[in-house]
């Protein structure tokens, strides 16, 4: 059973820097396992512990599998699976300037 | 070095602004390979927060399949700060997963006194975080 499976710059390290590669399993977990017999190391970027890494996307065609079953939704013949890392971040952690300190350059200036 | 337009740099500034108090964030992609940012692409912040921001996973699939009928990739990934300084934080470093972009932090905080935001752009690679000169043209 052939299913393409598109892979994001970051992980093409491990695909010899293709863009998507064939793997097979009726799942996704199988086939996460699948692609690990051929590009050691890529499992581990996209599953912890048995679940999909929180900040990696994964879609069965168009559909974001968080909202199907995830590492457990049912593959078919043909289908597309798209891994992309998500775009996140967020001061969250960042220390806070203090007041009267101006680091940085300003829009505008060269 | 990143080079960008006044005018991307506007609309940049203008989104951080109006997102405000939460943190605005989106793409400007270029022609594959060409490191020049052309297209302004605005993303709604899922997160809704002011200390977060994460593409929304539909929005995202979207954006780099088009991106991929475009041959194009995301020259400059930006968010904004809203209390802080325009500095990756340890968040953002840990999720920087495009080592090929500029990653634009704006900061709408004032806390200097002397504007109301910063414009700095960034490399991101394995982790390590540097700091590069922006230059703004009027075209290119």
């Amino acid at each position: 059973m052939a299913i393409e499976v598109r892979i994001p710059t970051i992980l093409r390290t491990y695909t010899n820097g293709e863009k998507a590669v064939e793997g097979k399993g009726n799942t996704l977990a199988a086939l996460f396992a699948d692609l690990e017999t051929r590009h050691a190391g890529i499992e581990a970027r996209i599953v912890d512990n048995g679940q999909l890494r929180r900040f990696v996307n994964v879609y069965l065609n168009d559909e974001d599998v968080r909202f199907v079953k995830g590492i457990d939704t049912e593959l078919t013949d043909g289908d597309t699976v798209t891994i992309l890392p998500a775009v996140a971040g967020g001061s969250a952690a960042a220390k806070p300037r203090p007041a009267g300190v101006a680091v940085g350059r300003r829009a505008g200036m060269r | 070095m990143l080079t960008i337009t006044q005018a991307l740099v506007d609309q940049i500034v203008a989104h951080a602004r109006k997102d405000h108090p939460d943190e605005a964030c989106g793409v400007v992609a270029g022609p594959a390979g060409s490191d020049r940012p052309e297209r302004f692409v605005p993303m709604l912040n899922a997160a809704m927060s002011p200390t977060f921001y994460e593409f929304d996973s539909g929005d995202l699939l979207k954006l780099y399949r088009e991106m991929d009928d475009r041959d194009e990739e995301p020259v400059v990934i930006y968010h904004s700060h809203t209390a802080t300084e325009a500095h990756p934080s340890r968040t953002d470093i840990s999720y920087a997963n495009e080592p090929g972009a500029h990653y634009v932090l704006v900061s709408t905080a004032d806390t200097d006194g002397l504007g109301d935001f910063q414009f700095r752009s960034f490399r991101i690679v394995d982790g390590e975080v540097t700091e590069e000169e922006v230059t703004v043209v009027e075209a290119y």
